[in-house]
């Protein structure tokens, strides 16, 4: 028996929620658990809350066990647990914003999506009139010949709001502290009550650059609240356009990191590799970004014109090995790459990051792979694991992942049945859980459907919430002018980060 | 890297002709939201500040790709500035969220006159599927008076790139300099 199920024993189960266990635990097991995460034998995967309870993801991951943990709070609080595990911190300040349940001798009470602008305090909860906007307090740095550099929400290029507030010792950066919430809509609050349609739909929307992984998330949580089996066939469409996502976005920030090295021909040919897959979607599926096309109960549509993504995975074989060979022979580029933005193997592990951030830092974690889902258990890929935790690091990662998506895509056309791709939902309660590798890492989605099959609650966790804490630390010690870089080999979402 | 760079030298260019009659159609119906002397004062090259008021991050990759090889947007005379400061136009993208808007409304004050705005999404332009939470005020247009709508969830960056073309002169999709750069181009 794992760890988890240890843990959770003397919990009360629950029986509504597939696939994993939900245990209801009292505020002993709950700190027990936050015990558990500080000594490292149990990871989180996402912490959220409800108008009277709070829900902790936790994974034991040798045993590749998943369960969620539910501790009720009729008085509005409860043991926080980002006191002994600080990935736990940020969302539990999300927790006292959106719902209003407080996280009893948190490290840190300050508000983090709330900032005092709303005209309701805790949407998702008791719906408080709004309170006095107080000017949020960035943390102290102090000392001779420090000084503080305010940057954002708005920054010079095309890419999302937040704001950065550096401690600069000269060049050095002594300490970077994020705030970030933005770009806040509230998507949880819309989903409430809204159809599994309508809601997919919104699902789809909380990060653009993973609408595909959030649809396959949502679609997946859905199907599991219902106890439904989707087709065969509309699996393998969904990993078809959850690798085409992938290839977009790892070539697209290839070209990108290379390019806030000051080396821009390497983001004109991967731009030139991102705008056909783009376009090859746009061709088999209708869009570009295929958005809306998973849905729960399959696809929406069926792959129009295959011999595209063939073309495509030639053309990509071709050009890509060269833009590998330039990385790799062009010191200039490497020395800015190699060294910089280092994130400790421990500290992704302590936060669970996912995605290529973790892999970079020796993380072996693919959700994919674990908890898995089909139809990965039927392809054969690699899960590329490097350990010098650098911005290089995370270029190779991608750089890997992009051939190992190459070649699932090529298996998928091979190997892909044929048939139905949807089945119709039944309106019924239930409640599911689901994780899916996007391509930035796993994404973490749980729904719970009222009697009429409408969403009660719904949360999205993204993969950033564990990767942005990791800027901050990855960036300590570096120069201000690699900051850019090294937030780009993060490239952590805004958007899905902020709700 | 130097095969690379000769390669691209005798490679045929990917870049796209200047939308066709097709998208003049488009053209002219953007450009007819706009008032002509808008057009004539921003003549042939536009300053651009693309302002993210919330959005998913849709709307900007598709902002992103108009830089790249096959659109080339730069040979238009359009230009994606840093400062506000430089901007003759403010792009906003999203709907606008309750804790940006202060930022989005101190941008354009930060913009010199005469400046337009244009809303890029279904979101900028009223709130999108994000309408009525209590995070959004809505679309652009809540916020700031809106000179040009671009529709699409994203909008394809061909989309972008002809409605950036309306704010030109008008019908600059058939000017005989546009044509003439366009076919140099396309060998
Ligand atoms: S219009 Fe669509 S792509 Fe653009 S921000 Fe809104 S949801 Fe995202």
């Amino acid at each position: 028996m794992g760890t988890l199920r240890e843990a959770l024993a003397t919990g009360a189960p629950v029986t509504t929620q597939a696939p994993w266990p939900r245990v209801v635990v009292d505020a002993a097991g709950w700190s027990a658990l936050g015990e558990a995460l500080a000594e490292g034998a149990l990871g989180l995967s996402g912490l959220w809350g409800e108008a009277e309870a709070v829900h902790a993801a936790l994974f034991d991951e040798p045993a590749a066990e998943f369960a969620v943990a539910t501790l009720a709070c009729p008085e509005g609080r409860f043991p926080s647990l980002g006191r002994r595990h600080a990935a736990a911190i940020r969302p539990e300040r999300a927790i006292r914003d959106l719902v209003g349940l407080v996280a009893q001798a948190a490290p840190d009470d300050r508000p983090w999506l709330d900032h005092g602008r709303w005209p309701v305090r805790a949407p998702l909860g008791r719906k408080l009139p709004p309170g006095p906007a107080a000017p949020y307090a960035f943390l102290p740095a102090e000392g001779e010949g420090l000084h503080r550099m305010a940057v954002g929400p708005v920054h010079a290029g095309i890419i999302e709001p937040g704001h950065f507030r550096f401690a600069v010792n000269g060049e050095t950066v002594v300490r970077l502290e994020t705030r970030l919430g933005y770009t806040h809509k509230g998507i949880e609050a819309l989903m409430q009550g809204a159809t599994i349609e309508h809601a997919a739909c919104l699902a789809g929307r909380v990060s653009g650059d993973s609408t595909v992984a959030y649809a396959l998330a949502f679609a997946r949580a859905a199907e599991a609240a219902l106890g439904v089996a989707v087709p065969e066939r509309a699996h393998w469409l969904r990993a078809l356009m959850a690798e085409l996502e992938r290839l977009a976005n790892h070539l697209g920030d290839i070209g990108a990191i290379c390019n806030d090295a000051g080396f821009a021909l390497m983001l004109t040919h991967c731009a030139i590799l991102r705008e056909r897959v783009l376009r090859t979607a746009d061709a088999c599926f209708g869009h570009r970004l295929m958005r809306d096309l998973v849905v729960p109960g399959g696809v929406a549509l069926d792959l129009a014109a295959p011999a595209g993504v063939h073309d495509l995975c030639a053309e990509i074989g071709r050009q890509f090995p060269r833009l590998v060979a330039l990385y790799e022979g062009t010191a200039s580029l490497q020395d800015r790459t190699c060294g910089t933005g280092v994130v400790a193997p421990g500290l992704a592990r302590r936060f669970a990051a996912g995605g290529y951030i973790g892999r970079a830092s020796g993380r072996d974690f693919d959700a994919r792979r674990r908890p898995g889902y089909p139809p990965y258990d039927q392809l054969r890929f690699e899960v590329p694991v490097f350990e010098n935790g650098d911005v290089d690091a995370r270029v190779w990662v991608r750089i890997r992942e992009v051939e190992q998506s190459l070649s699932l895509l090529q298996q998928i056309l091979l190997a892909m049945p044929g048939g139905p791709v949807r089945v119709p939902l039944p309106l019924r309660g239930g409640e599911g859980v689901a994780l899916v590798e996007g391509f930035r890492g796993d994404i973490l989605v749980w729904l719970s459907l009222d009697e009429a099959g409408r969403v009660r609650r719904c949360h999205l966790r993204d993969p950033s919430w564990f990767q942005w804490p990791l800027v901050e630390a990855a960036i300590e010690g570096n120069i201000v002018a690699d900051f850019p870089l090294c937030n780009k080999s993060f490239n952590c979402s805004y958007s899905g980060h902020d709700l | 890297m130097r095969t690379l760079l000769f390669r691209s030298l005798i490679a045929t260019p990917l870049s796209q002709p200047v939308p066709k009659p097709a998208a003049d159609a488009l053209s002219a119906a953007l450009g007819a939201q706009l008032d002509r002397a808008a057009q004539r004062r921003l003549g042939r090259s536009v300053a651009i500040r693309a302002l993210d008021a919330g959005s998913c991050n849709g709307c900007e990759l598709e902002l992103n790709a108009l830089g790249n090889a096959f659109y080339d947007l730069e040979r238009f005379g359009l230009r994606f500035v840093a400062s506000p400061r430089h901007a003759d136009v403010l792009l906003v993208t999203g709907p606008v969220t309750a804790n940006m808007r202060e930022a989005l409304e101190r941008t354009y004050q930060a913009m010199p006159g005469p400046k337009w705005v244009v809303a890029a999404g279904a979101c900028a332009i009223d709130g999108g599927i994000f309408a009525g939470s209590y995070a959004v005020h809505g679309g652009a247009g809540a916020v700031l008076p809106v000179d040009l709508r671009l529709p699409g969830c994203p909008p394809r960056p061909l989309e972008l790139l002809q409605g950036l073309l309306a704010l030109m002169e008008p019908s600059s999709a058939s000017r005989p300099s546009a044509r003439a750069w366009s076919d140099l181009r396309l060998g």
